[in-house]
């Protein structure tokens, strides 16, 4: 099938395999807008320790008394008061597929979830509005000591594990939304590997936005013991709507000596969600962590994967890609944080904009006094598809010992004349030729997805280039 | 009788400075020619114009292919009708790589052909790119590259001569393909274009260089000097080039000039 067929199929099937959206059949709604009466409200719903409920009213506190960062893009445009904070889609937990309710499994179905999960998922927590509803487990991965459960079943069954990381790589005074996300986080992962364990295949967790004006606060705590592995996957299409939406998560997690991880995710909010994430990775020992990240769609998203490299050995990378289209901003990149000597870091940035989409690649590479001997490699690309566009770039550089290793490269580019000239001239027609330079500057990191998603990333971006020409 | 490209009386500017002033040229399927002049003398300006580069106005004139005036039609579509350029600079396609690139070009074509073409099954692609390279005695490691990306001069142009073989062009221009190359490189290069000649394919050999006409043999040589064909006429005309130089044309075009 050539491109262009495969385009015209997806713009067909498009509003109804995205953008539908399942009447409300919600057990209960929280009112909009966001006090200490509806934060105890969601703590009450769920079941939680008292010192639970302390830490989300206490975050909530912190959250108001922090100022809307003006640093980066607008956010003047988000009203806290139009969002309802916390939704709740079926009053328990499903166990199995069977007890999945209907209409959420039409959902995952036109998703393509349920093939998905029979293909190649060790275990899935797919993720339906603010709760889990769906979650699996595998009997081997049972078997092997692993824990992989919906963040709130974490806190249940696993409380001291939970208690002893939860809120310590990103504290809900780090910034104002990870401290909302604090006071009113609902759904996400609790993953915990022991060591020495292997996870061959990527764990992964589907979710999206379902209600008009609902904030999503997923969060997510990854616990990767020592000399142990795991490839987290997490993937996302949200239905259009007509207000704004707010997604605001938390992704904690913890690697210790000898360990390695990998985080990767694929965005696609709709072109009204305001998209504000932190996600930050510690690393000890010879462990290593990589993110992978690709951000498209959104209103507005402000994302910066970050590995704190804390004991010698520790080696992070971040890999970030973002697309943006009309009326888009994108304010990705990473930070690398070197504590310990002898650590190295990789931070690869590409940012695609058309349509007048804006891009900016923000990025901090920080070596401590006590970080001898460290790498660091930063490469941000931006390529534009028309004039109208603009890619910025930001990085931020502190470094506090002398013998370090540091590169740094950007640069912006063009699908220049002569590139289509030269594709052209070999019979491809032009929208063709702008998608076949897209995908090979995005090569380097769609070679690092999981076949699956490999080729739902590419069909996103053709998607996103419908139309870019003329 | 096999597809011609017919040059008649053109005319093209770049940025309002005419360039070419009045080409005739035709080469047919099956004919060698080689086009030779100096710098600046508007070769390239031709293969560029005859590919439909955007950059190129032509002012007068027409440039008819296997029967069809092709002036309004875009790159992809004269190369769908079997035209070909091998670049004298081949733009790099990063993350694209050298097989996949084919692929599309050739279902490209297929789906001009057949609309509900599904394209060329990965097998058959396979096994042609061997066929190709092993003609060409190129690494089948090649396919795998990305296209023209990081590659040494000699590379590129031998992947133009890839190109040219899985598309199968009826009539290909070679816009200074010698330009840049050691002699190993050139004979290479030479002995993949006389591979491919037959009577399926019209070339026109556009050089700055005799050294080329070596390797590559044409069967007819022009002469172009400021936007001009001056002269014409058998491979003797290249020797004869070697040995004077372009001064004799240049005086006697002013002679003619002020006759």
């Amino acid at each position: 099938m050539s491109d262009a067929e495969q385009l015209q199929g997806i713009r067909e099937h498009y509003a109804e395999q995205y953008g539908f959206q399942d009447p409300d059949s919600y057990v209960f709604r929280a009112r909009k807008g966001l006090d200490a009466e509806i934060v105890g409200q969601i703590s009450e719903m769920k079941g939680e320790p008292e010192w639970m409920r302390d830490y989300r009213l206490k975050a909530l506190e912190i959250y108001q008394s922090k100022p809307v960062p003006t640093w980066g893009p607008d956010l003047s445009g988000f009203r806290e008061e139009d969002i309802y904070f916390f939704v709740k889609p079926a009053d328990k937990e499903a166990r199995s597929w069977d007890d999945v309710p209907e209409n959420i499994k039409k959902t995952f179905d036109r998703l393509g979830i349920p093939e998905a999960e029979q293909k190649f998922l060790a275990g899935a927590g797919a993720q339906y509005d603010s709760e889990m509803v769906y979650h699996q487990v595998k009997k081997e991965l049972e078997s092997q000591g692993v824990i992989f459960k919906s963040i709130e079943a974490g806190l249940k069954e696993h409380e001291d594990l939970f208690k002893e990381y939860f809120g310590t790589v990103i504290p809900a005074t780090d910034n104002k939304y990870a401290a909302l996300n604090a006071a009113v986080w609902s759904g996400g992962s609790f993953i915990y590997v022991p060591p020495g364990v292997k996870i061959e295949m990527p764990l992964q967790a589907y979710f999206r936005l379902n209600t008009a004006s609902i904030g999503q606060f997923e969060r997510t705590m990854i616990i990767v013991d020592e000399g142990a592995f795991l490839h987290y996957v997490e993937g996302c299409t949200a239905p259009t709507y007509s207000t704004d939406s707010l997604h605001s998560g938390v992704i904690e997690i913890v690697v210790k000596r000898g360990a390695r991880s990998r985080y990767t995710t694929i965005q696609n909010w709709s072109d009204n969600v305001y998209n504000l994430v932190t996600q930050r990775a510690l690393v000890y020992g010879d462990a290593s962590h990589e993110w992978v990240d690709a951000n498209l769609g959104s209103k507005v998203t402000m994302k910066y994967p970050s590995v704190y490299l804390m004991e010698p050995g520790a080696h992070g990378e971040v890999l970030s890609i973002a697309f943006a289209g009309r009326n888009q901003v994108q304010d990705a990149g990473g930070k690398a944080i070197h504590i310990a000597p002898n650590t190295t870091s990789q931070i690869i940035s590409k940012s695609i904009c058309k349509n007048g989409g804006r891009s900016s690649y923000r990025g901090l590479l920080r070596v401590y006094p006590d970080a001898e001997n460290a790498k660091s490699t930063v490469v941000c690309d931006a390529l534009l598809l028309d004039d109208h566009s603009e890619s910025d770039t930001y990085p931020y550089i502190e470094i506090e010992n002398q013998n370090v290793t540091i590169g740094h490269e950007a640069t912006v580019s063009k699908v220049g004349d002569d590139q289509l000239f030269y594709l052209m001239s070999r019979g491809l027609g032009e929208d063709e030729a702008n998608a076949m330079v897209v995908n090979g500057f995005l090569e380097p990191l769609t070679k690092e997805l999981p076949m699956e998603y490999s080729i739902e990333m590419n069909r996103l971006i053709q998607l996103q280039m419908e139309g870019s020409i003329g | 009788m096999g597809a011609a490209l017919e040059i008649r009386n053109l005319h093209v500017s770049v940025e309002d400075q005419p360039i070419l002033r009045g080409v005739d040229l035709i080469v047919k399927q099956g004919e060698v020619h080689a086009l030779m002049g100096p710098n600046g003398s508007g070769k390239s300006t031709l293969a560029n114009t005859l590919m439909g580069h955007p950059a190129y106005e032509i002012t007068a004139g027409q440039i008819i292919f296997d029967g069809v005036d092709v002036i309004e039609l875009e790159p992809d579509e004269r190369s769908r009708m079997g035209l070909f350029m091998a670049f004298q600079y081949p733009v790099a396609i990063p993350g694209v790589t050298v097989a996949n690139f084919l692929r599309n070009a050739i279902n490209a074509r297929r789906k001009e052909e057949n609309p509900e073409d599904k394209g060329i099954p990965i097998p058959a692609f396979r096994k042609l790119m061997i066929e190709k390279m092993d003609m060409l005695q190129m690494d089948h490691s090649f396919g795998g590259r990305y296209l023209n990306d990081g590659f040494s001069g000699g590379e590129k142009k031998r992947a133009e001569i890839l190109q040219m073989a899985v598309l199968e062009p009826k009539i290909a221009i070679m816009d200074e393909t010698d330009s840049g190359l050691d002699i190993d490189a050139l004979r290479i290069v030479s002995e993949g274009v006389n591979r491919l000649s037959g009577p399926e394919l019209g070339v026109l050999v556009i050089t700055h260089y005799q050294r080329i006409l070596n390797y590559i043999k044409p069967q007819f040589v022009h002469i172009m000097l400021d936007g001009r064909i001056v002269e014409s006429g058998g491979p003797d005309l290249a020797l004869h080039l070697e040995e004077q130089g372009y001064d004799w044309l240049r005086e006697k075009q002013n002679g003619n000039g002020e006759r």
